[in-house]
């Protein structure tokens, strides 16, 4: 071939052309098959995807917010339930000239300033159709004035919706808990878009929190057909809400509330068990908060209020508050000592001190019961019989039976948490203290102090299995499987011989006397306890008088307990009372187990006595919770000594200060220093 | 053999190819009715009288002799070139970019014209050119300046879309004109080699439109928009469609630009993979004839001007469909004889009119 361009003549050019022509068209044919192809990909292969995707863009869900299960006691009364309100929501995609509308709503609704900002706020990153919340639980008035104006206020959408409603208020506020709008954290774990509809509230506390998924139903849906704007062209159909389930309680509403009010203005709870089938009739816990104005969104204010409260309402004492249970293990103590095979006959003689090494272990009263034996230990609450007899057979066997009864067990409920305390035994002081048990550990545990820990209900649970001699279980809720229980492994003329004794303390010559039932037929059976919180120095007691009682600051009073049962023959209910810083078991504590029981046979009688005392306490509690609210409101010089027992070192969550209690002894014990010999628990009971 | 009933003017139309052009428009009116949601305003009846007026136009310029056709390329030329030489100065700015001129009564997109222009140019050089001269390097240069020249004066304006048509234009004519294949070879190797560098000299928005091709699921509510809504549309309608009216992507506003650049979205949603086969169909049956035109045409000014008329008609189409279906970045590029807009219609009508020209000729020369 030689070198430059070939001469192409006309004729060769024609070809050329030709050639080319036919490949261009071509080349126009396999595009067109191509593009074809392509389609045919896309709305033959594709087309369900596709549809899937169009229908997408087209439909928008709306979701109704289901109305919550209510809950309810054991004889159907409403514990929580729904109560229609008005509310006011702004969809944003249809809100026009958005200054005007605000500052009208605004004036309509009489909104803050700082509302307003919120909601201008929640616009601006607010999802087109999606509604924003303008004004919840409002008025009819002004809801009626919203209404007749929609057709200015474009996007303005009033509409109804439910707030939760506690009839009995803060009586069931730390049982039943409350709801409120889902936090931010609870929508990213599974991005359910219900999280963030308005007026859709969860459980955040209690058995609305532990029962949510029963409580909380199924959202409706409504579908429309909505532009890319957002503009809704119409309403396609809408599929109603399906309504959580209803939940039945265990409780008895009526004794809930009385208890809740019979507490008072102390600090405490108290529990109900029914010895047959372990329902828990009531959990009382006070001081708490009103659950109704949790659900609507509580106020800084109220909160840092409930914050600054030393009886901490915030706390569900019945679940979390741990106590030294003080002398209300003696009949458990007892239990063991029996199956050890101490009799009932054989006695010690009680001189008010009890020597142990070189150190002196008091009893609490001074001089002395003289003789005791077993029953007489009981009902006076004879603490140096305890120390002699437990030296015998050990804590190890003390231990097992308490917690055969029910003690630092913790139990199969629908609770948001349960401290379950301690009961100490060898065992658990090497792995907790890497030290050995020693025989004053054991002085202490014996008269439910030292280590000891236990919160109200395994008080209720221990009172109820002796009352019943099965290993009840608390039931809470109504469906929970009925168990009656098996017998407990404890001879029935031991636990016969207990029940006596603790017969003896109300209605014999015993400690808690001035409880007895005021009713003809039925007695109450118990045991008191005043567990100390805090250390009593030789110089203390030298000086003698009450070392928790009225002289000394609130927290550093000792806490009264109780726990009891009735009828005394055939036993239906158990209960267990725990009053903090309450000073006397059998002065505070037994008289709330008398008339919470009495509630139970002959309610009309137990309310006389109760209006009366609620007298003498400044209202009921309702009255008092909306004057503390009034007084906190109106407060403008600093707060009183409140705030700094934000962290109180021996207040519900004893366990400090009762820890704090054996060390410090064991201590000094061990040092030999007889100065500090007074240095150890005291049993006023 | 002519029906003495029919004027001889009439008789010598290729009805056909008429008849294919308004089975085209009218599909394509029925769809912009069905895109202003059922209504003849705003868009099918002023579309529609364009049609009417530009298709008359084309049958006008069918009258053309081939030779004044020849004789006015260079001089058509010259003129559009000034006249994007005076876009650049006086333009009118729109939708971020300097097309129009605005000339008081009326506004020209003078790189529209330029389409057939170049076409018309390029088959007149090579027309010109000894068919001995066509493998040196004196058939190149002046093809390169003639294509160069409005190609850079589009691009810059910018308008990456229809600069690509005017350069696919002018390159198609160079090479059925006879340049050596290993030209075409080596500048594709070339191209592909360059491509990096291209794609950073890009406008940030050209730039985007081809990431976006590339993943449209990298942005879809915010670049990739436009490809994914119209795919949903297209994929949507299945075989047969959502019915006539009845398309939601186009009607709730879904699909971007439904009546223009999209149409073809919003016919398949309602028409269905057979409304698209129609318009690929009636499409190829308009360039194929027009090839064939080619292949019949005597002179060389007939055969160049009419395969690259052809190819330019061809290139909307193709172009267009591929953007809508998610082959082609979104070049903003009409689909001829159906999009709303006046620009593509003339364009396309002044290439048919050409095209019948050339026809006429080849039939009066037999």
């Amino acid at each position: 071939m030689k070198r430059g361009p070939r001469i192409v003549t006309e004729q060769q050019q024609l070809l050329t052309f030709t050639r080319r022509a036919m490949v261009l068209g071509g080349a126009q044919f396999a595009m067109g098959t191509v593009l074809a192809g392509r389609m045919a990909w896309l709305s033959v292969a594709e087309n369900e995807r596709y549809k899937l995707m169009a229908e997408d863009n087209r439909v928008q869900l709306i979701l109704i917010p289901p109305r919550r299960g209510w809950l309810i006691d054991r004889q159907g009364k409403p514990m929580a339930i729904n109560r229609t309100d008005f509310r006011v929501d702004i969809i944003p995609d249809q809100l026009q000239d958005e200054e005007r509308v605000l500052a009208e709503l605004g004036r309509l609704l009489a909104l803050p300033e700082e509302e307003m900002q919120r909601i201008r706020d929640d616009l601006k990153d607010a999802a087109g159709f999606r509604p924003v919340p303008v004004a919840e639980k409002i008025d009819y008035e002004r809801f009626a004035a919203v209404s007749v104006r929609q057709s200015e206020l474009p996007g303005v959408a009033p509409a109804r919706g439910y707030t939760r409603y506690y009839p009995a208020g803060a009586a069931v506020g730390h049982l039943i808990g409350y709801v409120g709008v889902a936090s931010a954290k609870d929508y990213e774990k599974n991005k359910d878009p219900l999280l963030i509809t308005p007026g859709f509230k969860i459980g955040k506390e209690g058995l609305e929190k532990t029962m949510e998924p029963v409580l909380r139903g199924k959202p409706g849906a409504k579908r429309s057909e909505v532009t890319a704007r957002g503009k809704i062209v119409r309403d396609l159909d809408t599929r109603s809400d399906e309504p959580g389930g209803t939940l039945r309680l265990s409780v008895d509403a009526g004794l809930q509330a009385y208890a809740a009010r019979r507490i008072g203005t102390n600090s405490g709870s108290v529990v109900v068990m029914d010895c047959h089938t372990g329902d828990l009739l009531c959990m009382a816990s006070m001081p708490s908060y009103d659950p109704n104005s949790f659900s609507d969104g509580i106020g800084h204010s109220e909160y840092a209020m409930l914050r600054a409260n030393d009886h901490l309402p915030l706390l569900n004492k019945t679940l979390q508050g741990l106590y030294p249970p003080g002398s209300t293990v003696k009949p458990a103590v007892a239990l063991a000592l029996l199956r050890a095979g101490i009799t009932p006959e054989q006695s010690v003689v009680c001189t008010g001190r009890y020597r142990l090494g070189n150190r002196y272990f008091h009893c609490h009263k001074r001089g002395g019961h003289g003789h005791v034996d077993m029953r007489r230990a009981i009902h006076q609450s004879c603490d140096v019989y305890f120390y002699h007899y437990s030296q015998q057979i050990g804590i190890d066997a003390i231990a097992t039976m308490m917690r055969n009864l029910g003690l630092g067990a913790e139990f199969p409920l629908p609770v948001a948490s349960q401290r379950y305390g301690t009961v100490p035994d060898t065992a658990w002081k090497q792995r907790r203290f890497k030290t050995a048990w020693a025989t004053y550990d054991t002085v202490n545990a014996t008269i439910g102090q030292g280590y000891m820990l236990s919160n109200p209900l395994q008080l209720a649970v221990m009172s109820a299995r002796i009352a019943s001699g099965r290993m009840l279980m608390p039931r809470l809720l109504a469906r929970s499987p009925l168990k009656a229980g098996e017998p407990l492994d404890i001879d029935p003329e031991h636990l016969e011989f207990i029940r006596s004794a603790m017969s003896d303390v109300v209605n014999g010559p015993g400690t808690a006397g001035r409880s007895r039932l005021p009713l003809a037929d039925v007695q109450m059976a118990g045991k008191t306890g005043t567990a100390q919180v805090r250390n009593i120095t030789a110089a203390e007691r030298a000086r003698g008088g009450k070392f928790g009682g009225e002289g000394v600051p609130w927290k550093y009073r000792d806490h009264a307990l109780f726990i009891g049962f009735a009828p005394v023959e055939n036993p239906r209910y158990a209960a267990a009372v725990v009053i903090e810083h309450g000073i006397g078991g059998s002065a505070v504590a037994a008289p709330i187990a008398r008339d919470v029981l009495t509630y139970l046979y002959d309610p009309a009688k137990a309310l006389a006595t109760l209006d009366k005392m609620e007298e003498g306490w400044g209202g009921n509690i309702e009255t008092r919770m909306a004057r503390e609210a009034a007084e906190w409101g109106n407060r403008d010089k600093p707060a009183p000594a409140s705030a700094e027992a934000a962290a109180p070192p021996a207040t519900t969550a004893s366990a400090p200060a009762a820890n704090a209690a054996a060390p410090a002894g064991r201590a000094a014990a061990s040092a030999g220093n007889a100065a500090a010999a007074g240095n150890e628990p005291l049993e006023t009971d | 053999m002519r029906d003495p009933l029919v004027p001889a003017p009439l008789a010598t139309l290729p009805w056909k190819l008429i008849f294919t052009v308004l089975a085209i428009g009218g599909f394509g009116l029925i769809v912009l009715y069905s895109a202003a949601g059922g209504s003849l305003k705003p868009w099918a009846l002023s579309q529609g009288i364009r049609f009417g007026a530009f298709l008359f136009g084309a049958i006008l310029l069918s009258r053309v002799r081939e030779e004044q056709i020849k004789a006015a390329a260079f001089p058509i030329y010259g003129i559009i070139l000034l006249a994007l030489v005076a876009v650049e100065i006086f333009g009118f700015v729109g939708g971020g970019s300097q097309r129009w001129l605005d000339l008081g009564f009326i506004r020209i997109q003078p790189s529209e014209m330029m389409k057939p222009a170049i076409v018309l140019v390029m088959a007149r050089f090579y027309d010109l050119l000894p068919s001995g001269e066509i493998r040196r390097f004196s058939a190149i240069w002046p093809a390169a300046v003639l294509i160069g020249l409005p190609f850079l004066l589009v691009l810059v304006q910018p308008d990456l879309g229809t600069a690509t048509m005017i350069l696919l234009g002018g390159v198609v004519v160079t090479f059925l004109a006879g340049l050596p294949l290993r030209l075409y070879i080596g500048a594709g190797a070339l191209f592909l080699a360059a491509l990096p560098v291209i794609f950073f000299s890009l406008h940030d928005y050209q730039r985007n439109r081809v990431l976006i091709f590339l993943d449209p699921e990298m942005d879809p509510l915010g670049k990739g928009y436009h490809i994914s809504q119209s795919k949903i549309a297209i994929g949507s309608g299945g075989i047969f469609g959502k019915g006539f009216l009845n398309g939601t992507q186009s009607h709730l506003d879904y699909l971007p630009e439904g009546h223009t650049d999209f149409v073809f979205a919003t016919m398949a949603e309602e028409w269905g993979f057979v409304g698209g086969l129609f318009i690929i169909a009636a499409f190829l049956l308009v360039v194929n004839w027009a090839i064939r035109v080619s292949l019949r045409a005597r002179s060389r000014f007939g055969r160049l001007a009419a395969a690259g008329l052809s190819m330019t008609i061809f290139f909307y189409v193709a172009i267009n469909l591929s953007m809508v279906m998610g082959l082609a970045p979104v070049v903003g590029i009409p689909l001829p004889l159906v999009s709303f807009g006046g620009s593509a219609v003339m364009t396309v009508m002044i290439c048919l009119g050409l095209l019948m020209a050339i026809d006429r000729a080849e039939k009066a020369g037999r």
